[in-house]
């Protein structure tokens, strides 16, 4: 198990691989396809991004509504290929990690290894167990969007799995390998 | 003549929302239970303890077991002998906007598909399917499923020639899949009826319980083979690698043209959401 806090310095990139279990504390920000859409289209105007990118890490998410006394409702991950159009422009502003489900395409694979990034991988339906780890969340932009806005999430032990390293092994594609029968 | 109240099957189906939000399909979490000493991969059987865990969590402080608390599919069995007084497809969308704003489900319609996609903001339409039956009761089930499972689904006219090779090899194919649907899955397969009756059809085998063998000895060994397959496909819990990629495979037929062999194949993810009431 490593630990590791945002944001990410260092070498903590090139020292994670493929299959190791990860716990993530510190600010993660949420984003799902509309407000990928509208970060991507402020890169390409040259306007500034609702926050500093640089290090940070992306969890494709829409949490449900807060209850009352929680922090957060339901939080779980998004299939991340819809991202996968949006993926390499946001590393080009300094993105270091995004968390997701589900495999990723060769585009994403490439820009991982090319901006030294790292994609984890959460586990689908289990939300409300990894709403426990969320100590904190606010809308931090696009409000209009309701559960697609940007959530600016304090996170405690996270726990993900690195699904795609910066050396360009894709653990999708190594496990379905060693366990796949004839 | 047996008078139901619209009201009544408002009050129902919101109830059902909620029971289907917070409680994991029993046979499911039963089935993911059985399936641990099958499961190969460590962390696959790390993912197959958080599903229990998880389900246990949301059960506990009502928080839904996703966070897609879905669009919601609604099944009704009605009684010939039932007179529904008041507006029934309403009553079924009260029932849902009161639960998903009452019961902080989050709301994922849109209310136009391409253009505007903005959300109705109390997650109705529900989509609502009516079978007429013999008998004075109603039957409710309330479907909430999420997007992503719901994306992984496909359907094809398959050529009449290749017979039941064709099915096994286009199920497999979208069983590919399954990994962006939060497995270990639930397969759905509809084959037959015409193009808009074998999506339903592989619907509603969605909604038989894992235990329930096709009463049919053929589709129930072809169930059977087609689940030994999938899970040969080495995809696993959460598609991280493993044995375990599907707890169940349920196939719904009905009789079609001479020309046409339909087929149909959806998933329900590993947080299936059901549940039914009859009133």
């Amino acid at each position: 198990m490593r630990e590791i806090t945002t944001p990410l310095t260092g070498n903590v990139i090139s020292e994670l691989h493929a299959g190791d279990k990860v716990e993530i504390t510190g600010t993660i920000y949420t984003a799902r396809d509309q407000a990928h859409k509208r970060l991507v289209e402020s890169i390409e105007k040259g306007k500034p991004l609702p926050f500093n990118i640089e290090g940070q890490i992306i969890y494709y998410a829409g949490p449900s509504p807060t209850p009352p006394g929680k922090p957060v409702g339901s939080i779980g991950p998004t299939t991340s290929a819809r991202m996968d159009v949006f993926t390499q422009a946001l590393l080009s502003k300094g993105l270091k990690a995004t968390i997701g489900k589900g495999p990723r395409s060769a585009e994403v694979k490439h820009a991982l290894a090319e901006y030294k990034a790292v994609y984890f991988a959460a586990v689908g339906g289990i939300a409300a167990l990894l709403s426990s780890y969320v100590k904190k969340a606010e809308v931090l932009a696009y409000p209009d969007l309701g559960p697609e806005a940007i959530y600016r999430l304090e996170v405690e032990k996270f726990p993900v799995v690195v699904a795609i390293d910066a050396h360009g092994v894709d653990l999708y594609e190594k496990n379905r390998e060693i366990f796949r029968q004839p | 003549m047996r008078e139901i109240s619209a009201s009544e099957v408002a009050s129902v189906v919101k109830d059902l929302c909620f029971k289907a939000n917070f409680m994991l399909r029993q046979d499911i979490l039963d089935g993911v239970k059985r399936s641990l000493p099958a499961e190969l991969s460590a962390t696959g059987k790390e993912v197959l303890e958080q599903i229990i865990k998880n389900a246990e969590i949301a059960a506990r402080e009502k928080l839904p077991l996703c966070q897609d608390t879905g669009y919601v599919t609604v099944f009704l069995e009605i009684g010939q002998n039932v007179l529904i007084k008041g507006d029934l497809t309403s009553a079924v969308n009260e029932g849902v906007r009161q639960a998903y704003l009452e019961g902080y489900l989050r709301k994922s319609m849109v209310a136009s598909p391409i253009f505007e996609r903005e959300n109705t903001l109390d997650n109705t339409p529900a989509f609502i399917n009516v079978d007429l039956v013999a008998g004075d009761k109603v039957k409710i089930i309330v479907m909430p499923k999420g997007g992503g499972t719901e994306n992984a689904s496909q359907l094809r006219m398959l050529p009449v020639s290749e017979g039941v090779d064709a099915v096994k090899k286009f199920v497999l194919e979208a069983a590919e899949n399954a990994a962006k649907s939060c497995p270990p899955v639930l397969v759905g397969i509809g084959i037959g009826g015409s193009f808009d009756k074998v999506g339903l059809l592989a619907k509603k085998a969605l909604l038989r319980p894992l235990s329930d063998k096709n009463p049919k000895p053929k589709l129930a060994s072809l169930e059977e083979e087609i689940l030994a397959e999938i899970n040969k496909l080495g995809i696993g819990p959460a598609g991280l690698g493993g044995r375990v990629t599907a707890l169940g495979v349920k196939i719904e037929t009905a009789p079609t043209h001479i020309a046409c062999l339909p087929a149909a194949v959806t998933f329900n993810c590993c947080a299936a959401r059901q549940a039914e009431a009859i009133i």
